[in-house]
């Protein structure tokens, strides 16, 4: 029953907002997802000390075998408390500025998290396929009406490039459909159990990686992101960067591994070389970058390139590096925009060049950017190292040059970003930094809360790894099955 | 079968109207025919009662499709009397021709003979011929019912050589005489047989403006009267299609190899030039009937689904289809008769003058073009589902293909409308009838498309 409450929480507070005007619309928006916040700690605690499995289960159309199924288990949950933790932060920060029309922004915002929300507890296949797209429009509207230059343009190509990609989905999950026996049904679980041939799994196995390729975004299918989170207003990029592509990430672990294994052990070679030269692409074109946004938006690229790569090498380190690098990434770019857009508002301007020399006047930001900066790098005792440490041991173990390669992300993470900070924080104090004033109370308690989740995770990345770890375990094991019955058929 | 009594009556009184000197009343009178005749409809609901010496069966697919045509010709008929009413001298009379055109679709969702077909078809028809020439001083609407009788009248040529063809290898008009005949095994080897039953495909294709018999579709729609297009596109196409699938799914199915392949290739072509043609449209009108030609291409896709789905996807289709196509025509009309264009630019900056109207637009145009939680998205996914059973996953991905570039303008009157700062400030306004009308249509687009399992399925 709180898997229908996280749900239900932001449905009926979008509808109370709608009718609210200016700040007072934020004020309730960012009530609400605390309250989600609060039912999902609750589920976590439940489901990791008495391992006690939420899930609400209601006919929706009985005539198709469509259930209104939703649960949260372990690897539901670690995104789940993703999209709760960086929800109340994301509001909070757009409450630091006026916005035109907040009323309906902070409506699309929470109407955004109840749909990604479905899709991370959907059981049902044909409701994880609408919430995937009901997550879709708010984003579309908020980049459209509050994004900045060129934002029609980038919107739409954002908004096609993903619906292209997720109606193949929709057509491998209604082949999967009619697949099941006897009525047929959307049941995820009952996907599991079908014995599908190499040629059926192939197909599927296509169909879902276009739909995810294009959400994360794997190498040839990038090209909407980093023009979209330049564009987006920041709350869009941080739901875009720190939330929504780990839809696409959360579709791999849920239905191409287990729905089609042997598909995926056969062509995971071709989807790692994707992947990893998604992440030389994008570190070696952050090298270049001037405006901060699309540099992050690169790195991005990078990161989510590795944690894709670590899912399709199919062993626990993988799938577990890939769970806590989605939660940690997540928490990185969100703290990463954080702190650009707390610049921009400052001295109007997100370009590198113009900065220059802001520690020596202003050490707080310099040190909270620091910290954030290194978690996002992957230094040890912060939270980025357990992630990227587990993922690229997950992949040696797959092939040793597939994980030199991928390993590149650390070296060329570290250029990308020191160069950034030695442009923006030290050197000869520029024009624009001057007119950067210190943080406010409010933003030092935002940095603050990103700090500790950084330095915790760092050092006590089992509070994660610990809650998904028997959901990634029982994955694992109903593969290795599923490759055994095929064998002995 | 008392519907379409009714529905005659209704349209009898209503020719009265100027004789009589009661036209004012003649627009009530209308509804409240049409409303009788819903009534009579859903009363013989289950009854599978069969009239004419079983030339009309009256089974639950043709209650569920004649309410779909009624209903959505109320809704017209509501328009109309408010855009047309004022300084039309033809209101009676114009009246009494939609009613009967409803009538001759109520015949063509329940006949049992080809006969019957045949005249419903031609009761429809030229009523529609009539109608695309309503403005008779205006050179488009003159082109559009020049056009469409002369093109019209051709395919139905074929459509009754088809009958006659028929006719001649079975002996019967009658439906279930003509399957058992289909039945035998030498049906298969019948060239006669299966001559007429391709000529018949060629004439109802043409009805339902599938390509490559869609050359008509765009001049007509653009040359009528927008309400009056509102009709072709929803009453008009949900009717042919209806008595298409009835004809070849009771009769025609056992003989399916001869005519699947053609009408898959007809499918594909139908929905890549409807799709792509209509990117290049800048008249929004014009653009809504090249999209109404891709959907009879989705919809030709229940033609090749096992029959026990079919008939429920695509009665799903069509209501999904008829809801939000008449409520984007209305709105194109309310548009072109407020800023005199009918190009997108007339939505430019629509949410600052109209919000409810921009809300209702953009459920429109996102039920029209498949996004999940609008009845659109359920009615395509029933489609597809209902042909990857039949086995066409190819032909289902070549759908979804064009499920997308459909997304590019059915985008642009949302773009428009929402992103975009307009330079004029003309007022847009609404009656509150209208306005109430137009919200009950898209509720209805949002609940179905939520609670798909409303509509029974038949």
């Amino acid at each position: 029953m709180h898997t229908l409450l996280l749900l239900i929480i932001p449905i009926v507070f979008m509808v109370i907002v709608l009718f609210l005007k200016g700040k007072t619309a934020g004020y309730v928006a960012l009530t609400s997802s605390i309250l989600s916040l609060v039912v999902s700690i609750i589920v976590a605690i439940h489901l990791h000390f008495n391992g006690y499995f939420d899930e609400f289960n209601h006919t929706w159309i009985s005539s198709f075998g469509i259930n209104f199924h939703v649960g949260i288990d372990g690897i539901s949950l670690i995104l789940v408390l993703l999209t709760t933790f960086l929800t109340p932060f994301i509001i909070l920060t757009s409450l630091q500025k006026e916005t035109e029309d907040s009323s309906v922004f902070y409506a699309l915002v929470l109407l955004m998290q109840a749909g990604m929300l479905g899709a991370f507890t959907a059981m049902d296949s044909f409701l994880f396929y609408v919430s995937y797209e009901v997550a879709l429009i708010p984003i579309y509207f908020i980049c459209g009406l509050w994004g900045g230059e060129n934002r029609i343009a980038v919107t739409f190509k954002f908004f096609i490039y993903t619906l292209a990609g997720s109606l193949f989905m929709l057509v491998s999950i209604i082949y999967l459909y009619l697949q099941t026996p006897g009525n047929h049904t959307f049941e995820i679980s009952e996907f599991y159990k079908l014995n599908l041939s190499l040629t059926q799994q192939t197909l599927i196995f296509w169909g879902f990686f276009l739909a995810f390729a294009v959400k994360i975004p794997i190498f040839p299918f990038h090209s909407w992101q980093p023009s979209a989170y330049t564009t987006a207003p920041t709350a869009g990029t941080m739901l875009l960067a720190g939330i929504m592509l780990k839809m696409g990430l959360y579709g791999l672990i849920r239905f191409v591994l287990p729905i089609a294994p042997e598909a995926v052990a056969y062509w995971n070679t071709l989807a790692i070389i994707l992947c990893v030269c998604g992440i030389i692409y994008g570190s070696v074109i952050a090298i270049r970058q001037n405006d901060l946004k699309t540099l992050i938006a690169f790195s991005s690229l990078a990161h989510v390139g590795l944690i894709a790569a670590g899912i399709f090498s199919m062993n626990t380190q993988g799938i577990q590096g890939a769970m806590i690098q989605m939660f940690n990434h997540g928490v990185n770019a969100v703290a990463l925009f954080f702190l650009i857009d707390l610049l921009e508002r400052r001295s109007g301007t997100r370009l590198m060049d113009l900065f220059g020399g802001i520690a020596s006047e202003n050490k707080k930001i310099a040190v909270v950017f620091a910290i954030v900066m290194l978690g996002s790098v992957g230094l040890p005792l912060t939270n980025g190292f357990v992630g990227e440490f587990l993922l690229l041991m997950g992949i040696y173990q797959w092939n040793m040059y597939a994980a030199m390669f991928a390993g590149l992300t650390i070296i060329l993470g570290a250029v990308y970003m020191l160069r950034l900070y030695r442009n923006v924080f030290f050197g000869e104090i520029s024009e624009a930094s001057r007119s950067i004033s210190s943080m406010t109370m409010m933003e030092t308690i935002m940095s603050f809360k990103m700090i500790a989740l950084i330095i915790v995770l760092g050092i006590f990345p089992n509070l994660l790894l610990n809650l998904s770890a028997p959901a990634v375990t029982k994955l694992l094991n109903l593969i290795a099955n599923h490759s055994t019955l095929n064998a002995t058929l | 079968m008392n519907a379409v009594i009714a529905l005659t009556i209704t349209g009898i009184l209503n020719l009265f109207g100027s004789i009589f000197n009661y036209r004012k009343i003649t627009p009530l009178l209308s509804i409240f025919g049409l409303a009788a005749a819903v009534v009579f409809n859903s009363l013989e609901r289950n009854t599978n009662q069969s009239f004419f010496h079983h030339m009309m069966l009256m089974d639950n697919y043709a209650v569920a499709f004649g309410a779909v045509c009624m209903l959505l010709a109320a809704v017209l008929i509501i328009f109309y009397n408010r855009f047309m009413g004022d300084d039309d001298h033809h209101l009676p009379e114009v009246l009494s021709i939609i009613v009967f055109s409803v009538a001759g679709a109520i015949v063509m969702v329940s006949f049992t003979n080809l006969l019957l077909l045949f005249l419903g078809v031609e009761i429809l028809s030229i009523s529609f011929y009539i109608l695309a020439g309503l403005k008779k001083k205006d050179l488009g609407s003159n082109e559009a019912a020049m056009k469409y009788f002369l093109m019209g009248s051709f395919s139905t040529g074929f459509l009754l050589f088809g009958i006659a063809l028929i006719y001649g290898a079975t002996a019967s008009f009658d439906l279930s005489e003509i399957a058992a005949f289909v039945k035998l095994k030498s049906a298969i080897t019948n060239y006669i047989l299966i001559c007429g039953v391709l000529m018949i495909l060629v004439g109802l294709l043409f009805k339902v403006a599938a390509a490559p018999f869609h050359f008509w579709t765009p001049d007509v729609y653009q040359g009528a009267p927008t309400i009056i297009t509102a009709f072709f596109a929803t009453v008009g196409k949900i009717a042919s299609f209806a008595a298409f699938y009835r004809l070849f799914q009771i009769c025609f199915a056992p003989i399916s190899t001869e005519w699947s392949g053609a009408i898959m290739i007809v499918a594909v072509i139908t929905m890549f030039i409807g799709n792509i043609t209509a990117l290049q449209q800048k008249s929004l009108k014009r653009m809504l009937a090249y999209s109404s030609i891709a959907h009879a291409g989705y919809m030709l896709l229940a033609l090749l689904s096992p029959a026990y789905i079919g008939a429920s996807a695509i009665l799903f289709y069509s209501i999904a289809y008829g809801l939000s196509s008449m409520s984007a025509f209305i709105i194109i009309h309310i548009i072109q008769t407020q800023t005199r264009t009918d190009e997108a630019i007339g939505f430019t900056g629509l949410a600052q003058k109209n919000k409810t109207l921009a809300f209702i637009a953009a459920i429109s145009m996102l039920s029209l073009s498949g996004i999940p939680l609008t009845a659109g998205f359920f009615g395509k996914f029933y489609l597809f589902s209902s042909a990857i059973e039949g086995g066409y996953v190819l032909l289902v991905c070549l759908a979804v293909v064009n499920s997308f570039i459909s997304i590019y303008y059915y985008f642009k009157p949302v773009i428009e409308s929402y992103f975009k700062k307009s330079h004029t400030d003309t007022i847009i306004q609404l009656k509150s009838t209208e306005t109430v009308l137009l919200i009950l249509l898209s509720i209805a687009t949002i609940i179905l498309g939520i609670l798909p399992g409303l509509v029974p399925s038949i």
